[in-house]
């Protein structure tokens, strides 16, 4: 048993499969390996442009209390549905009075939460669900896979509707029932990558060398599953935040008068012929974040590929 | 210039093909030159990176797209190609000049069936009917030794062996009986069983049809084989040009010797095989004076300062050496 | 073919099942007592129980299930808590107002989609390529609750092109196409946007992976033209993919029509599920997201099945 046992090392391979010789494997080392991904990522201005502006909204959001300039809840009914550009109120006014800029200020913190938290969570129930499956294949596979192919099998903009509706409005039943669409998804690509690493050479390799289980699965599978999980979270955060936004604007997120973006735009909708702006501004400020999230989850991804790095 | 040899069915005349890339141009093509006549079986030899597939494509003026030609002329039966309308390129790309590939799985639309890719140029280029062209493709998968063609027509190219798939190309590429058929590689990807085969195929369908052949490989024993003429390309640029047999057995140019060197010889058990020390220049970035200069074994000053010209030597001979072998 | 038919079909027996114990739990984790939904606050115990009793409440889960499924599989969705009418009788309209427009949708994002990613896969980096890529990266962003509502603000009030909301007009005496179809762009326009674009991105993806392709070279070799070859050769091996896009699309816009349908006030399943969800009446609900699932699944089998048809090396196994 000691003479198998031996500590196990991942050895580099390049593409044939044969073994790097000492040079070539100094590139592979991980502090390097994540220089190498950062230098990619820092090429691609967009997606850094991109990152700049969600970590600008997200530290915005945060300092809602000290930067908003008046309550979000609380209206000036003389300023009512003042437009773009009142002193005082740069963004205007919404329905009730409430200037916009603070709504929009507190609102991000709700509407990057409700998408934020979800995908987390969701990755990390789906990483388990995937490698779990992934790894042990056979019945459990069958079981979680098939289990999923259920939720799968609904439209996902509807199952959220559903859920989030049958629970009732509140934005924690909005973010359970996004946790909930979410899970298929992202385990299905945790999943895919597992199963993918399971059958490279290095865990061949490790298996040979007679690392155990449960050291094959979480120094050698679980790193090589999570990359493609965090891209493709990334650019599901988009998504989310859209969605999450639009399940509050059917009134089944956050309750009023907290604000969020979808919420806003809906309180315009009884304004739109006098006072577009109402709705327009948290619609835009969506897609720019949605967007950004979008751009650099694409950026993650060119990052994080090998093929694609040059 | 002098003007075409009456014979000449291709002459390719100072063709210069680059390529423009963001920070630098890549001169695939500098300056060749050669010519084939009808009926005649031209091999162009050289390693890869030679510049020999980009010289073909300019030919059908298929250069992919940061690449241009930039000079030159190629003159098909007397008429400079480079001067033609698109319209009047496509009506001779597959009708008058056809072409082979060097992967022939990759080279053949998976979509579409053998019997309907060999029957679309017909149907393109001679008018036919479906009915027709199926007809004839039977016919053409015959003449390239495919057994049961019938059969073999509704097959997709996955589902042929690597002969078999390049024996479809060959098919494609004879469908409008072409006056020139170029084959970029056609070989390499084959066993060496195939591969005899389908060169026996093209010798015995040059003799039958009589059309010209330009034959691209980096393969001598391929050339000594099949050609009856042969140019050695090297780095963009023809080194030297002349009959199989005297270029092989006489060779004059010192990469030409090299090359020869390099290739194992039958019932020599004991020969040491001799590579070519150092790599091709960079083609970004060419040297002045002789490409071949900085590997050259008998290399003087001289040769690496200066144009060095291809000078021709009688029976359509040529070398570009300033000290070439006697 | 026959097989992978067989196979496919036999797949999405289990899967319909899932999801009609889904649903079915869904409704049976809500908080508060059914009973008591219909009643409402002032009911007395013994009638509570009494209904329990009637809606087979008092049972084992798995029987009323079992019972529960057998009534939907002929059609028997139970009733309305908010209209008291048949369910199925409120929700097949709606369901087909809703197909309706997911059809109007998906012509828009094939024409468009399509279309503008040709153009773009076969031209990349012109001028064209960039904005559409820039546009389509925004679109597919957007919110389909905003961009509805800025269609309406600027095509419906601003310039009075189309009508706000609704299917038909009022005051038309008759129900025409060209009622119809005037009433549904701006719907189908805002319902399209994002599909289009993720459509549009991933044609052009296919096809800048066709094109350059070493059997395309071959074909110009062989004489024919740009044209012949993008839409003859191109287009059929970059079809797959595409058509298994466009096939998760037709769910998306299902789902989708949702916002769509409450911001023009389109009478379709997804403003029915949303009114209903106002009002807690739980099993139109229940009905409208089993039957706009099943729809669903049945899509993509069929597109799995359009591919594998296309494909020659699935349809010869």
């Amino acid at each position: 048993m000691s003479v198998v046992n031996l500590p196990v090392k991942e050895e580099p391979l390049d593409g044939r499969g044969l073994p790097l010789d000492a040079a070539e494997a100094q590139m592979f080392r991980r502090p390097s390996e994540w220089r190498i991904f950062w230098e990619a990522f820092s090429r691609d201005r967009l997606a850094v442009g991109a990152a700049v502006l969600i970590g600008l909204v997200c530290l915005v959001s945060l300092l809602a209390p000290v930067l908003a300039p008046y309550d979000p809840t609380v209206g000036d009914n003389a300023l009512r549905l003042a437009p773009v550009g009142t002193p005082g109120h740069p963004l205007g006014l919404d329905g009730q009075g409430r200037d916009i800029l603070s709504r929009l200020i507190w609102g991000g913190q709700v509407s990057i939460i409700i998408a934020l938290l979800p995908v987390t969570v969701a990755s990390l129930i789906s990483v388990l669900l995937g490698l779990v499956a992934g790894f042990f294949g056979g019945k459990v596979d069958m079981v979680i896979m098939r289990a999923l192919d259920v939720f799968f099998a609904f439209p996902a903009v509807l199952l959220a509707v559903a859920i989030a509706g049958v629970l009732g409005p509140g934005m924690l039943n909005v973010m359970l029932s996004l946790t909930i669409v979410l899970i298929p998804y992202i385990s299905r690509v945790a999943y895919m990558a597992t199963v993918t690493v399971k059958s490279e050479l290095f865990v061949d390799q490790a298996r040979v060398s007679g690392a155990r289980p449960s050291q094959i699965l979480f120094h050698h599978i679980l790193p090589n599953t999570l990359s493609p999980v965090i891209v493709y979270g990334s650019t599901l955060v988009g998504i989310l935040i859209v969605l999450g936004a639009g399940l509050s604007f059917l009134g089944l997120g956050i309750t009023p008068p907290r604000p969020d973006w979808g919420i806003m735009c809906s309180d315009g909708r009884n304004f739109l012929s006098v006072a577009p702006h109402v709705s327009a501004v948290p619609g835009i400020m969506l897609i720019l974040v949605a967007m950004s999230f979008n751009i650099v989850g694409d950026g993650l991804r060119d990052a994080l590929d090998p093929k694609l790095r040059k | 210039m002098s003007p075409a040899v009456s014979d000449a069915l291709l002459e390719v005349d100072d063709l210069h093909t680059h390529f423009h890339l963001k920070n630098k141009t890549v001169r695939a093509v500098n300056g060749v030159s050669f010519a084939i006549k009808r009926g005649e079986i031209v091999g162009i030899a050289g390693e890869s990176g030679a510049g020999k597939s980009v010289a073909c494509l300019s030919i059908l003026r298929l250069v992919p797209s940061p690449g241009r030609i930039e000079r030159g002329r190629i003159l098909f039966s007397g008429e400079d190609l480079l001067t033609k309308s698109d319209r009047q390129m496509r009506d001779l790309r597959g009708q008058t000049v056809s072409m082979v590939f060097e992967d022939p799985l990759n080279s053949l639309d998976p979509a579409y069936t053998v019997g309907s890719l060999i029957g679309e140029a017909l149907i393109l280029h001679k008018g036919l009917s479906r009915r027709e062209a199926r007809t004839k493709a039977g016919e053409l998968l015959r003449l390239v030794g495919i057994p049961d063609p019938e059969r073999r027509l509704d097959n997709y190219a996955h589902e042929l062996s690597g002969g078999m798939q390049q024996r479809v190309m060959i098919a494609i590429a004879l469908s409008c009986d072409p006056a020139l058929l170029i084959a970029d590689n056609p070989t390499t990807a084959l066993d060496v069983t195939i591969q005899i085969q389908i060169l026996d195929l093209v010798k015995q369908l040059r003799d039958r049809l009589g059309m010209g052949v330009l034959w691209i490989t980096h393969d001598l024993g391929v050339v000594a084989k099949l050609c009856d003429r042969v140019v050695i390309m090297y780095a963009g640029e023809v080194m030297e040009q002349g009959r199989v047999y005297d270029v092989l057995k006489h060779p004059r140019h010192p990469y030409t010797r090299r090359l020869i060197d390099a290739l194992p010889k039958l019932g020599r058990p004991d020969q040491r095989l001799l590579p070519i020390e150092g790599r091709p220049p960079d083609p970004a970035n060419l040297p002045a004076g002789c490409p071949f200069a900085p590997r050259c074994h008998r290399a003087r000053p001289e040769c690496e300062t200066g144009e060095v010209p291809l000078v021709e030597t009688g029976d359509g001979r040529a070398v570009r050496c300033l000290f070439p072998e006697e | 073919m026959l097989k992978f038919l067989v196979y496919r079909v036999a797949t999405i027996v289990p899967v319909l099942l899932g999801v009609s114990i889904v649903v079915f739990l869904m409704m049976k984790l809500i908080p508060g007592d059914p009973a008591e939904a219909i009643l409402g606050p002032a009911a007395t115990t013994e009638k509570i129980e009494m209904v329990r009793k009637s809606l087979g409440l008092d049972r084992p889960f798995y029987v009323q299930y079992v019972r529960w499924l057998w009534k939907v599989v002929q059609g028997d969705f139970g009733t309305s808590i908010a209209v008291n009418v048949p369910v199925a009788q409120l929700v097949w309209p709606k369901f087909w107002n809703t197909v309706l427009l997911t059809a109007g949708s998906l012509v828009i994002c094939i024409v468009v989609g399509l279309g503008v990613g040709i153009v773009s896969g076969t031209r990349q980096y012109s001028w064209f390529d960039r904005i559409s890529m820039s546009l389509t990266l925004v679109v597919a962003n957007t919110p389909a609750f905003w961009l509805g509502l800025i269609l309406m603000v600027v095509l419906a009030l601003y310039l009075g092109w189309f009508p706000a909301t609704g299917m038909y007009s009022m005051r038309a005496s008759e129900k025409t196409v060209a009622d119809l179809i005037h009433h549904m762009v701006l719907p189908a326009i805002t319902t399209a946007s994002v599909s289009a674009a993720i459509i549009a991105r991933l044609v052009r993806s296919s096809f800048l992976d066709v094109i350059r392709k070493h059997y395309i070279t071959a074909l110009r070799a062989k004489g024919l033209s740009e044209r012949d070859i993008i839409l003859r050769h191109g287009m059929k091996n970059a079809l797959p993919p595409i058509i298994n896009i466009v096939g998760l699309q037709v769910g998306y816009l299902m789902g989708g029509a949702l916002f769509t349908e409450v911001v023009f006030s389109w009478p379709g399943i997804g403003l029915q599920i949303y009114s209903s969800i106002v009002a807690r009446d739980l099993p139109v609900v229940q009905a409208a997201v089993l039957v706009t699932t099943f729809v669903f699944v049945l899509v993509n089998l069929g597109t799995d099945v359009v591919v594998a048809a296309l494909d020659p090396r699935i349809r010869r196994a």
